[in-house]
Parts: C-alpha cells; sequence; structure tokens
C-alpha cells in the first residue's frame, strides 16, 4: 500500500493516469458550461426587469414558436393520447378496472405528458433553431455588429425567445392536454365498449385545479429550459466556428434540451408532490 | 518578490496623453490560451486621419479592432478613446462611447432577417425617438452617400459582396460616428469593387472629416487610402509613419509586405531600399504566422 502510494506520488498524483486526466479535463469543460449557461440565464433574467421590453420582438417569437407549432403539439398530443387509451383499456381489462381508463388517460396526460410531449417537441422544433440562429449570427459577426453598435444582444436575442418560449410553452400545453384526452376519448370510444358519456365524466371528475396548475408550472420551466440551453449553445460558438460548429451546436442544444427537460420533470415531481404535497 | 516588483514596473510606466490622437492604444497584450497575439501593442490613431493597420493574417489586427470597440478586453494596457480610458469602463459606458463608432466587418455582417432599409436604420430605430419619415430620410441619404439607391426593400441575400460592403459601410455612417473602423474592407472582392470601395474610402474621410482605422493586408488598398499607416508583426507595432515613411523605412518585414503587395506605382519610384531588397526577395525571414 505504502509502496503503491509512494509510486502514485512519483507520477505526480492521483489525477495523473491518462483515463483520469481526461475525464477531469471533460468534467471542467462540462461545469464551465454549466456556469456559463447559468451566468445567460440570470444575465436574460435581469434583462427582462430593464426597460424598455421591445413588444415587437416579443410578439414575432410568440407566433413563430407558438403559432408554428400549433399542429404539431396538437397532433403528438393526439396520437399520444390514443397509445394511452389503447394501452390503458388493454391493461386494465384483465383485473376488471377497465372503466378506470379515463382516470388514466386524464391525469396521465395533465400531469406528465402533456407538459412533456410539448417540450420535446418543441425541443427539437424551437430550441434547435433558436441554436441554429443564433449560432449563425454569431459565426457571421451579426452578433459582435449588434454591440458595436451599442445594443446588448441578450437583451435584443435572448430576452423575446426565453419569453416566447416560457408563455408559448404552457399555452402550447393547454392545447396538446385537450388534444390528448380528445385522442384517449377517440381511441377508446371507437374501438373499445366504453360509453362517451362516462368516460366525459370520468375525465371531468379527475381534473382537478391543482394538477392543471401543475401542469402549467411544469409547461413553464420546460420553456425557460429550452431557450436557456438553445440560446447558450447558440451564443457559445466561437465566430471561428464555421458551418460545422453551427451543426454541431445546434445537434447539442436539441440533446441537452431533452436531457434537460427530463431531469427537470424528476426535479419538478419531486418538489411539486413530495415536499409541496400536491396531488 | 518577482510577481511584485514587475507590477511596480507596470505601474510606474506613465503616459502622455496627446489630445491630438482619437485612439490610443498603449502597452496592449492579448493572449488566446498558451498563443500570444498581442505583446505589448502601441498605436496612436490621430484625429482626422486615415490610419491603415497592416500585418500578415493571425497577426492580431481584427482582434485590435474587437479590443479597440470593447468586444473582448485586452489582458493588459490601456485604450484612450477621444481622452477616455475605456478598458475598465462598465458596458453602458462603453455603449455610449460605441455611438461616437461605425465599423465595417469583414463579411459585412449585415443582419439577414432584415431588409437593407432596417439595417441601416437599426442604430437610429434602437437609440432615437426619430419617426418613421426622418428615419427613412436619414436612410435614403446614407445609402446615397455609398453609391446606392433603390435597394432599401432587398434582403442582404440578394445583394452582391461589394453591395453588402456599401450597406454595412452606409449602416456604420448611420449615427454620423467620428470614427469608422474598416475590418479587411477589400476581402473577397474583385479587382474593380476593390478599387470603388477603395474610392469610398477616400471620399467618405474628405466629406465627412472622420478618423479611419482600416485593417488590411491588402497593399493596394492600404497605400490608396491611407494618410498613415502601421505594421503589425508578432504582436508589437513595428514600423509607423506615412506611406512615403513607410516605403523608405529599412525593415525586412515591412519591406516584404511591401515588395509583394504593394501597387506598381510605388514599386516603380527610384527607391534604393526597395531596390536593395527587390534584389534579395529569397532572404527574406519569414513572418511567424
Amino acid at each position: 500500500m505504502n509502496q503503491q502510494s509512494a509510486t502514485r506520488e512519483a507520477s505526480g498524483g492521483f489525477w495523473d493516469h491518462p483515463i483520469l486526466r481526461s475525464i477531469k479535463i471533460r468534467l471542467h469543460n462540462v461545469l464551465t458550461e454549466i456556469g456559463q449557461a447559468f451566468t445567460l440565464f440570470f444575465q436574460t433574467l435581469f434583462q427582462i426587469f430593464r426597460p424598455p421590453l421591445q413588444f415587437d420582438l416579443l410578439v414575432k417569437q410568440l407566433l413563430l414558436i407558438g403559432f408554428n407549432s400549433l399542429a404539431v403539439v396538437m397532433v403528438s398530443g393526439f396520437f399520444t393520447g390514443m397509445v394511452l387509451g389503447v394501452q390503458g383499456y388493454i391493461q386494465l381489462k384483465p383485473f376488471a378496472v377497465e372503466g378506470s381508463v379515463a382516470r388514466f388517460v386524464c391525469v396521465s396526460i395533465v400531469k406528465e405528458l402533456g407538459p412533456m410531449i410539448t417540450a420535446f417537441v418543441l425541443a427539437g422544433r424551437i430550441g434547435a433553431s433558436i441554436t441554429a440562429e443564433l449560432s449563425t449570427m454569431k459565426v457571421t459577426e451579426q452578433i459582435d455588429a449588434l454591440e458595436v453598435m451599442g445594443t446588448n444582444p441578450v437583451k435584443y436575442l435572448v430576452v423575446p425567445r426565453f419569453l416566447a418560449c416560457s408563455i408559448m410553452l404552457p399555452t402550447l400545453t393547454i392545447f396538446s392536454t385537450f388534444a390528448g384526452i380528445a385522442g384517449g376519448f377517440t381511441a377508446v370510444v371507437t374501438l373499445f365498449d366504453v360509453n362517451g358519456y362516462f368516460f366525459l365524466a370520468e375525465v371531468q371528475k379527475n381534473l382537478f385545479v391543482g394538477s392543471v396548475l401543475i401542469s402549467l408550472i411544469k409547461a413553464t420551466s420546460f420553456g425557460m429550459a429550452i431557450a436557456a440551453v438553445g440560446c447558450y449553445k447558440g451564443f457559445s460558438i466561437p465566430t471561428a466556428g464555421g458551418a460545422e460548429g453551427v451543426g454541431t451546436a445546434t445537434t447539442g442544444s436539441a440533446v441537452i434540451s431533452l436531457i434537460t427537460i427530463l431531469i427537470l420533470d424528476f426535479v419538478l415531481n419531486h418538489i411539486l408532490f413530495n415536499i409541496l404535497g400536491m396531488v | 518578490m518577482l510577481r511584485r516588483s514587475s507590477y511596480r514596473k507596470d505601474r510606474s510606466v506613465s503616459y502622455v496623453l496627446n489630445a491630438e490622437n482619437m485612439i490610443s492604444v498603449k502597452n496592449i497584450t492579448k493572449n488566446f490560451g498558451e498563443k500570444n497575439v498581442l505583446n505589448g501593442l502601441n498605436l496612436e490613431i490621430p484625429r482626422g486621419e486615415t490610419v491603415v493597420i497592416m500585418g500578415r493574417s493571425g497577426s492580431g489586427k481584427s482582434i485590435l479592432l474587437k479590443i479597440i470597440t470593447g468586444l473582448i478586453s485586452a489582458d493588459s494596457g490601456e485604450i484612450w478613446f477621444d481622452g477616455t480610458e475605456i478598458s475598465k469602463l462598465k458596458t453602458k459606458k462603453i455603449n455610449v462611447l460605441r455611438q461616437k463608432i461605425g465599423m465595417l466587418f469583414q463579411s459585412a455582417a449585415l443582419f439577414d432577417s432584415m431588409t437593407v432599409a432596417e439595417n441601416v436604420a437599426f442604430m437610429l430605430d434602437q437609440h432615437t425617438d426619430y419617426g418613421n419619415q426622418e428615419i427613412r430620410k436619414i436612410v435614403d441619404e446614407k445609402l446615397e452617400l455609398v453609391d446606392l439607391e433603390g435597394v432599401q426593400e432587398l434582403r442582404p441575400a440578394e445583394l452582391s459582396g461589394g453591395m453588402r460592403k456599401r450597406v454595412g459601410l452606409a449602416r456604420a455612417l448611420a449615427f454620423n460616428p467620428e470614427v469608422i473602423l474598416y475590418d479587411e474592407p477589400t476581402t473577397g472582392l474583385d479587382p474593380v469593387t476593390c478599387n470603388e470601395i477603395n474610392q469610398l474610402i477616400r471620399d467618405l474621410h474628405e466629406r465627412l472629416q472622420v478618423t479611419s482605422v482600416v485593417v488590411t493586408h491588402d497593399m493596394h488598398s492600404a497605400f490608396s487610402v491611407a494618410t498613415r499607416m502601421a505594421m503589425i508583426h508578432d504582436g508589437k507595432q513595428i514600423a509607423y509613419g506615412t506611406p512615403d515613411e513607410i516605403i523608405n523605412i529599412d525593415d525586412p518585414i515591412l519591406q516584404q509586405f511591401v515588395l509583394f503587395g504593394a501597387p506598381d506605382q510605388i514599386l516603380n519610384m527610384e527607391n534604393p531600399i526597395l531596390k536593395e531588397y527587390l534584389g534579395r526577395e529569397a532572404e527574406l525571414p519569414p513572418a511567424k504566422a
């Protein structure tokens, strides 16, 4: 043991092993990126409350993120609801509780899948597009040009996208939730022997204000995460990164957004259900 | 102990600020990782002059412009802009000073989501209370100044390289700057368009009496527009003077630039220094990349 530690000391310490050194460098890079992303996040929060808020830019982003994503979000929600309806009915029938399928669809969609599916769709569609747009602006010196002209790029580019994502995610979640319940209803009523009025009555019985609130809190958090990751990845590309850098940043943005959404979902579930005791 | 003595040495350096200078760069150093880009660079930009900064690709010319505009900060040294030391200023105050600067970027850096008119109007829209009519009038006036008319509603993607540079220049002029910074204004353009851009830089200098800083390695352009020239090599200034003085400085790295790039009318001069270097081009030491 003593000989081992002496050898380790002679070679210069614990981190001198090539694998450990590589892990150390990667860890350092990841922590640096997380730090920079949080710095941008707090700068964005600070800039939101600094007048003037440019409403024209916000409205443009609201339309781009919200209106243009409505159809894809509703279709995704509808089919997710249909799958839930079919699976729920098949799994519950052996226990003779297939009547609970409406409750199963409603609770799953409202509390979990509505915000999740919407966030996943928008992470791929909007998060990646934000990164591609901002990173292209970075490599073509447009962000430098903004700064030289005395305009804060965080205020001009990040704030409208961040606010639009934070507003449109919960809004779109409401639509995807309705589409999901409608999908479940359609699947169960048309494919199985379940009464439509009974299904709707069960949905009404299990739809609580608290559940909707949870859904909206989750969706708003996911929206903030998608915008923050998308903008950070767009801004973090070096000016000399070129087309390859834009591609790498865009892919990275989508992947990191999805992982962030999953982690955030777990953390929010723990806080909302376990700590705050919401139903 | 060593650190303390070097700190004292830095603090003891005193500069006499010359009011004639619009921009003064004092002892600037900048490193990117282990790469030393600027290494104690000093440079004076006199008010109302067109100073061309020459140097090989990667010599730190464009980085210097970014440091002057506050886009990146230097590791050490001072930047004086119109009597104010800007390297330690907060962003808000730098933004006020930036309104005195117009910059033409190497790629023109036009906002591709906006029309030409919106690009030129950007600063007016962001920093003034002018109405639409007034802004439109200024936009037309600035576009006319760079010999462009009828392109207001076009998108940057619909313009040629030369037109993009002109629009970039019109945008830089929109706020009536006191200083115009040109980053490689002729790069990527055909010879005719290069000549037009050079002519435009000279015209603007004469008509607007602005201070201009042109970063380039195009010697035709440099000799065409400069009232003063500076050569940067290995992160330091190695030569400074009027174009006539520059061709008479006996420095192999500088003369390599002049010989290989300067226009014929300068090379054909009966200049003993050029003549001497012309005979032994192969002996010139290579500049560090």
